[in-house]
């Protein structure tokens, strides 16, 4: 008679590790650190099949502190080392770490391959327009006018949005989360795990040391309802204390507005639907910035296509079958003559 | 014409020739490349021992009838070893003026030119910066020119087939070596068979071409008392028995790596970015597909050795390929599987630099750069090819070591032997021992730092083995967790590991030998890499003459043989010839504390067997 095991489903405190973690006390990563091992065990990720890779900065630290495989490589290329990972065993479930910095300056040429490419990975893009680690100079996300110790006038360089930089690389899965929202940031995660191919997260997170509360304005939890948006695909862009704040169409200016329902005539049918898989929708949403527009976070692009590393194994496959492996024939081919 | 050292037969009609040097040169247009490829095949099917050297210019397609568009490709074949492609050539053979202004200060007096004289019109003349005409104003009076209207002759045979005047001059490479498959009696079926096959889906090119190979064959039969053209004929070489191919340095080695892969049971990946001369080998590994071989064009040189060592990370054998330029890109990588220990395979195909340099013209200048050109105490494995046959086993050799070692090695290759070709009596895979990678499965005691105490290789655990999860990365590693450590000592214990673990490899290659003459003696040449031809004949030459002078050629550039410094010892002096201002002459006598003489050549052309025996009798005067 066949015996009956019990499988044990890995916990998020299986995905802890020995390492004493050492970022500075009250930053945002700590926060996503548990964000992410939650999702790992909701997902049922297994420690051996999981890599996390990493550039360099603070949140390129992460893979030491999650009891998977992990690399923490050099700074800006966790995606080339990402790709030669997932070429090498596409089975291994991939988790690419990398901030403002490391993601969209030194690295921005790879984040934008990678992501092109649509190697089947998870990026996560820990977001706090600022650099951390080498204490504080202006990032490219920075925001203009920010006086560091290298613009001690103020910054003059205009800031990208990274998941507007994202889709605009060809991403085939972006979202955003917030580091503190661990009601959202895990199922988010999740998603992006789900999804085959690139997953693009932008995940804000607060430097306590550098830039505190630099996103002050739509993650203070008092008013985070008016200035917060999750969307849902298939469901109606609706926000707001009293729920009554929604997203429309404006065809004349061919863009998004906010507008109450119940005032102005206007109804729950006027506010748009979610729809993961527009592109052009996912453009505008992302592009939506505080104080005129809610922050939108969730999943805001989906569309799946077939990914990299699986046509790159598909070729081979073909390959093999459409020739024998000989190595002795390979040298042998071309031109050849005797030598009695 | 000479040769080397002629000499007549019985047929009057016919000269017998020990080895000859043709050198074809047009415009990057006229297919000389092509021309002396085919003329390279046919002559290794006649059994000659050969050494081509195509020399191309940069441009794709430089200005029509420009001098800085010329394109030369050059032989040297012969029933002797031929080593080298030859010093000087015996036969020039000229498709337009600026081909002649280029290649002609490199022809002795009395040597053979062959020239398409319908090429020499005043708009051609003008391009190349001639004021008069080579051909009417006496300064060719010191060679042997044989003109003929190769592109009116071209024209005309193939006007039947209705080609535009385009494709129609197209024909005149095959004109030109029609006729001297007549002159050296090669036979013309193997190219009328590559013709065939190439312009399979173009049935009238082919044809076209076929009959402008028969007219120039043609020619030579009929013109030949008129024109004083003569026939030459160049004996079998005597080679070791087996079956032969011909073979260039970026093939050999692009297949020894592979073997390597196949010896160590390791699936390849190659992580590489397009770069003259490296391009090759992406392009080889990529149709190799069947072998499991996976091909990753990156984005840049970066994020190509970055896809390799993530590759070596998860368990295959990661490879990248670049030449000087992007080596230096890549080498904040280097560092990191350096530090990480995992194996790695580096080819630089070095050309001439600093910056972009030359790109199609050869060096050896990035010798600094593979063995010192990190930071930190970075040390790997740096091996060298030293012939267009070589990188085969230099490639298994580079895979055997970096993966028992868990090391990077790199390989240094360069420009000239990239592209040349020489016979290859092809090697049975079955002969090679294979050399099958271990993967550590034990999960008692296991950490990342493990290692053997024998080879101080550190463990390879892939990603995917249960309860053996681990993290690497750049930060120093603690020797006895594998956990990241500032800690000082540590520090210190880990450089000298890896110095330690580089330094031991000493011991587990062969002892440096010498490739010609005795250990001890007068002098010594010491080479390494495409050198060697040019070396070995220079030293050949001169031992023949009773100089006591041997010929000592490097393999393992890092660690060097272990036996390396007590063998220049035994030599009353040593000379260094490298295409670099003295790389190799510094590493030697920073290890040795030797006072090394540096013969040095930087013109991005490779040495000349003269110029290394010149400097042979330099040193040794007339002392015998």
């Amino acid at each position: 008679m066949n015996k009956q095991v019990e499988i044990k489903k890995a916990s998020p405190k299986d995905f802890e590790t020995d390492q004493e973690v050492r970022w500075c006390p009250g930053c945002g990563d700590y926060a996503i650190l548990k964000g992410v091992q939650m999702a790992l065990a909701n997902t049922g990720s297994t420690p051996e099949n999981t890599v996390f890779v990493s550039g360099i900065g603070c949140s390129s630290r992460f893979p030491y502190y999650v009891s998977t495989y992990g690399f923490h490589t050099i700074h800006g290329r966790a995606p080339g080392f990402a790709t030669g990972i997932k070429l090498a065993n596409p089975e291994l479930e991939v988790w690419l770490v990398t901030g403002d910095g490391d993601g969209l300056s030194i690295g921005g040429n790879h984040m934008l391959h990678v992501l092109r490419r649509n190697l089947n990975i998870q990026i996560m893009l820990f977001n706090n327009e600022i650099y951390g680690l080498t204490k504080g100079q202006y990032s490219p996300t920075s925001k203009p006018g920010l006086k560091t110790p290298s613009t001690p006038m103020g910054s003059v360089d205009a800031p990208l949005s990274p998941c507007v930089f994202a889709l605009g690389a060809g991403a085939r899965f972006v979202a955003r989360g917030i580091d503190t929202s661990l009601k959202e940031l895990p199922g988010t995660l999740a998603r992006a795990k789900e999804h085959v191919g690139a997953s693009f997260v932008e995940i804000f997170q607060n430097c306590i040391v550098y830039n505190d509360n630099v996103f002050g304005e739509f993650t203070a939890k008092k008013t985070a309802k008016d200035t917060q948006l999750h969307v849902k695909h298939g469901e109606k862009m609706i926000f707001g204390k009293e729920v009554q704040k929604g997203l429309r169409f404006n065809s004349e200016k061919f863009g998004l507005e906010v507008v109450t329902i119940g005032e102005e005539g206007i109804t729950e049918d006027d506010i748009l639907v979610h729809d993961e898989t527009n592109r052009h929708m996912a453009f505008m949403l992302c592009e939506l910035e505080t104080p005129d527009f809610p922050v939108i976070c969730g999943v805001i692009y989906c569309n799946p296509a077939e990914s990299y590393e699986s046509s790159v194994h598909y070729q081979v496959e073909q390959a093999k079958q459409n020739k024998k492996a000989d190595f002795n024939a390979l040298l042998h081919s071309g031109r050849t003559w005797v030598v009695d | 014409m000479s040769g080397q050292h002629s000499s007549q037969i019985n047929d009057p009609a016919i000269q017998e020739l020990d080895s000859v040097v043709v050198r074809f040169a047009g415009d990057s247009g006229d297919g000389m490349q092509l021309t002396g490829t085919q003329f390279s095949v046919v002559t290794a099917l006649e059994g000659s021992d050969l050494s081509t050297f195509p020399d191309f210019p940069a441009e794709i397609r430089a200005p029509v009838g420009t001098t800085f568009g010329v394109s030369a490709f050059q032989i040297n074949f012969g029933s002797v070893e031929v080593s080298t492609a030859g010093d000087e050539p015996d036969v020039l053979v000229i498709m337009n003026p600026a081909a002649l202004k280029v290649n002609l200060a490199n022809l002795r007096t009395g040597g053979m030119i062959i020239l398409d004289e319908g090429a020499f019109n005043a708009k051609n003349l003008k391009k190349a910066g001639y004021e008069t005409n080579p051909l009417d104003d006496n300064s060719l009076s010191h060679y042997d020119v044989k003109r003929m209207d190769i592109t009116k002759m071209t024209v005309e045979t193939v006007k039947e087939f209705g080609l535009g005047n385009k494709d129609s001059l197209r024909c005149k490479n095959m004109w030109t070596l029609g006729l001297l498959l007549w002159m050296f009696g090669r036979k013309r079926q193997p190219i009328v068979d590559s013709l065939e096959q190439k312009f399979s889906n173009k049935p009238d090119i082919a044809q076209a071409n076929i009959a402008a190979l028969n007219a120039g064959h043609a020619f030579g039969e009929t013109a030949e008392m008129s024109s004083n053209l003569r026939r030459y004929h160049v004996e079998k070489y005597k080679e070791a028995p087996g079956t032969y191919r011909t073979v260039n340095g970026n093939q050999s080695l692009s297949w020894g790596i592979l073997a390597g892969s196949q010896l160590a049971d390791l699936q390849l990946v190659l992580g590489s970015y397009p770069i003259t001369p490296a391009s090759p080998l992406l392009h080889i590994l990529s149709g190799l597909k069947e072998f499991g071989v996976i091909t990753f064009q990156a984005e840049d040189e970066i994020a190509a050795i970055c896809g390799a060592i993530g590759s070596s990370f998860a368990g295959c054998l990661g490879m990248t390929t670049s030449s000087g330029p992007g080596i230096a890109l890549k080498t904040e990588a280097i560092g990191l599987a350096i530090t990480t220990e995992l194996p790695l395979i580096i080819v630089d195909i070095q050309r001439a630099g600093p910056s972009t340099g030359l790109p199609t013209k050869t060096e050896q200048s990035d010798l600094y750069q593979a063995v010192w050109g990190r930071n930190g105490d970075a040390p790997i494995v740096v091996l060298s090819v030293s012939n267009s046959t070589d990188g085969f086993d230099v490639g298994i050799e580079a895979v055997r070591i970096a993966t028992k070692y868990m090391t990077p090695v790199m390989i240094l290759s360069d420009g000239y032997i990239a592209n040349a070709s020489e016979p290859w009596k092809i090697p049975d895979i079955n002969d090679y021992e294979p050399f099958p990678a271990k993967f550590h499965k034990e999960t008692e005691g296991f950490h990342p730092s493990l290692r053997d105490p024998e080879t101080l290789a550190r463990v390879w655990a892939k990603p995917g083995t249960e309860g053996l999860m681990h993290r690497i990365g750049g930060i120093e590693k603690d020797h006895d967790s594998g956990h990241i450590s500032y800690d000082a000592a540590n520090h210190q214990k880990m450089t000298n590991v890896r110095k330690a673990k580089i330094d031991n490899i000493a011991n587990d290659m062969p002892l440096q030998e010498v490739s010609q003459g005795e250990s001890g003696g007068k002098l010594a040449v010491v080479g390494w890499g495409s050198t060697y031809g040019a070396i070995h004949q220079a030293v050949k030459r001169k031992r023949k003459e009773g100089m006591d002078v041997s010929h000592i050629h490097l393999r393992h550039i890092w660690p060097l043989p272990r036996n390396l410094g007590e063998l220049l010892n035994s030599y009353d002096k040593v000379i260094v010839a490298e295409m670099n201002v003295g790389q190799l002459n510094t590493l030697l006598r920073s290890q040795y504390l030797l006072d090394t003489d540096l013969l040095s050549k930087v013109s991005g052309q490779p040495f000349k067997i003269s110029e290394i025996t010149d400097a042979i009798v330099k040193n040794l005067g007339d002392a015998k």
